[in-house]
């Protein structure tokens, strides 16, 4: 029987005795692959003890798919060698880049949305799925720049690609909202727009002006709780394509676990709404 | 035969990642447009945080050494002259112990280089693969005939260093936690073996006759040719007494005999 995943949690170390103790029925976790790929230790031997209670996710921030060159064989070894070791319930990565001839930039970088990058992008999801043996999930990123060169409105991007290599979708609302509010367009009509059929997964996360700018450009800095206009987002995806997998994305300035696990619930009683049930 | 030219994303690519990393060189056509953007700043400085918060997590002992300040004003300039390779972070910094060895304005701290090179084997450690710590009974049973065909193998997580100039390890030990700093420092010769015997990662202090012996086993040498080395230090600590140090702090994983006829053991 498959495990049916609600909302989940950021993992992360601070909370490692408390995520593992946790009883929230359907309560799931989600890792970067990176911060596992060790040889031993005690990481991965807390990461499989979490892996033995709760269902886990892998979100990649490093496969570097938009780059103009194959995933790093070494690394895609890697992640393929953690997927077998923890059999996650989803893998997903970015419609980005992050290594780029030999250096590695810890961010989900942009790119010009055009044929060319998407015949590239296509590829290098297809070799990724091929080693891992699964169908993987590719995540919207925040946008902050306004690029000249894209030939591609990004959700008609994220179609194609999935239609090409039959990847999932993981759809981002919190980098929805933060890439309409900086690139000034409607979040509304983008959620609206995705396939729903293709999200495998969804992200919900909080985001903060910038220091220097203010509101006119708001940082997708996952170390807030989820904005009020990100909560009426995600009710209306909701209600819109049905319950998804759905994480609370805290990767900074933590609260305790306790704070974190009424976020959580929040979400999952948006899941439970016959709205979602019905849609 | 002429490479192809590179396609318009790698072009793309190429020059986003220079305006990334020096914000003073004047980006190139591909970026120019992108670079002047206020919001580009948000991409310099994610990546740049980013590379910092990684290597001040991994060379803690350092960071409250010399400050937070000044750790990440030198770490940005490490970052810029050797940029990660690979995106596990915990491994960032392999070079940083070098780096500090030759950066002018530590120049002052002569013993940051060796802490930095704790806080490394510290990680080395804690990443290290799993394996069998070997129980110090089955060496304590061994009869002298078998030294000369044995071999101790050092654990996977195993590292240590004999630092004769300085007390590396309780600077480093010290700066290793938040607590107060009691008590006058004694500036002599340590050493240091640094484990994870139960999981966690754990040091304690050897001497030059157990960094010797560590050492020897690591270049593969039998028990007694490891023993000699041990000895040539001089260490006033008894061999027994070394080998039982390093043995109750997991610093084996596995005895191994080499040689497929065994002597007869004396009855």
């Amino acid at each position: 029987m498959t495990t049916v995943l609600t909302a989940g949690l950021s993992l992360k170390p601070q909370h490692y005795d408390a995520a593992l103790a946790c009883p929230a029925a359907g309560l799931w976790f989600e890792v970067h692959p990176e911060n596992y790929m060790v040889d031993g230790g005690p990481r991965l031997a807390w990461l499989e003890a979490i892996r033995a209670r709760h269902a886990v996710s892998l979100h990649g921030v490093a496969l570097s798919l938009a780059a103009d060159a194959e995933p790093d064989p070494a690394h895609l070894a890697r992640l393929a060698a953690l997927a077998r070791r923890v059999e996650p319930a989803l893998v997903s990565e970015h419609l980005a880049w992050s290594t780029w001839r030999g250096a590695y930039h810890p961010d989900l970088l942009p790119f010009p949305r055009t044929n060319e990058s998407l015949a590239r992008i296509a590829d290098n999801v297809s070799r990724a799925q091929d080693v891992l043996q699964r169908r993987i999930a590719v995540e919207n990123p925040s946008h902050y720049l306004h690029i000249d060169g894209h030939s591609w409105d990004e959700v008609a991007f994220l179609k194609e690609l999935a239609r090409r290599t039959g990847c999932g979708l993981l759809l981002d609302v919190n980098n929805v909202y933060v890439g309409s509010r900086n690139l000034g367009y409607s979040a509304e009509a983008c959620l609206d727009s995705y396939p729903g059929e293709a999200v495998m997964e969804i992200h919900i996360a909080g985001h903060t002006p910038d220091p220097n700018l203010g509101d006119a450009l708001l940082v997708d800095s996952h170390d807030a709780p989820v904005a009020p206009a990100v909560w009426a987002l995600y009710e209306r995806l909701i209600a819109r394509i049905g319950a998804r997998p759905t994480l609370i994305e805290r990767d900074d300035n933590l609260p305790d676990f306790a704070t974190l696990l009424c976020e959580r619930e929040r979400a999952d009683s948006i899941l439970r709404t016959p709205l979602a049930r019905a849609a | 035969m002429n490479a192809p030219a590179p396609t318009t994303l790698a072009r793309f690519q190429d020059a986003f990642a220079r305006a990334l990393l020096d914000p003073d060189a004047v980006p190139g056509a591909d970026v120019a447009a992108l670079a002047a953007q206020p919001a580009f700043a948000v991409y310099r400085n994610t990546v740049m945080k980013g590379c910092i918060d990684a290597l001040q997590a991994n060379f803690p002992a350092v960071a409250r050494i010399v400050g937070e300040e000044w750790f990440r004003a030198a770490a940005a300039i490490y970052v810029r002259a050797e940029p990660p390779s690979e995106p596990t972070l915990l491994r960032f910094g392999a070079t940083f112990p070098a780096f500090l060895g030759r950066f002018e304005p530590a120049a002052d701290l002569a013993y940051l280089p060796a802490v930095a090179r704790l806080d490394r084997f510290w990680t080395e450690a804690h990443a290290a693969p799993d394996g069998d710590v070997l129980d110090p009974a089955s060496v304590a049973g061994m009869v002298p005939g078998a030294l000369a065909r044995t071999v101790l193998q050092p654990h996977p997580s195993a590292r240590w260093a004999w630092f004769p100039d300085a007390p590396i390890r309780t600077i480093w030990s010290r700066n290793r936690s938040d607590a107060p700093w009691n008590g006058e420092l004694g500036w002599q010769a340590e050493g240091v073996l640094i484990t994870r015997p139960g999981g966690a990662v754990e040091s304690c202090g050897i001497d030059a006759a157990g960094s010797a012996f560590l050492d020897a086993c690591a270049a593969g040498a039998t028990l007694d040719v490891a023993a000699g080395a041990a000895l040539e230090t001089r260490c006033d600590a008894g061999l027994a007494q070394v080998i039982s140090t390093l043995l109750g702090a997991g610093a084996f994983s596995r005895m191994k005999s080499i040689g497929d006829s065994p002597e007869k053991e004396p009855s």
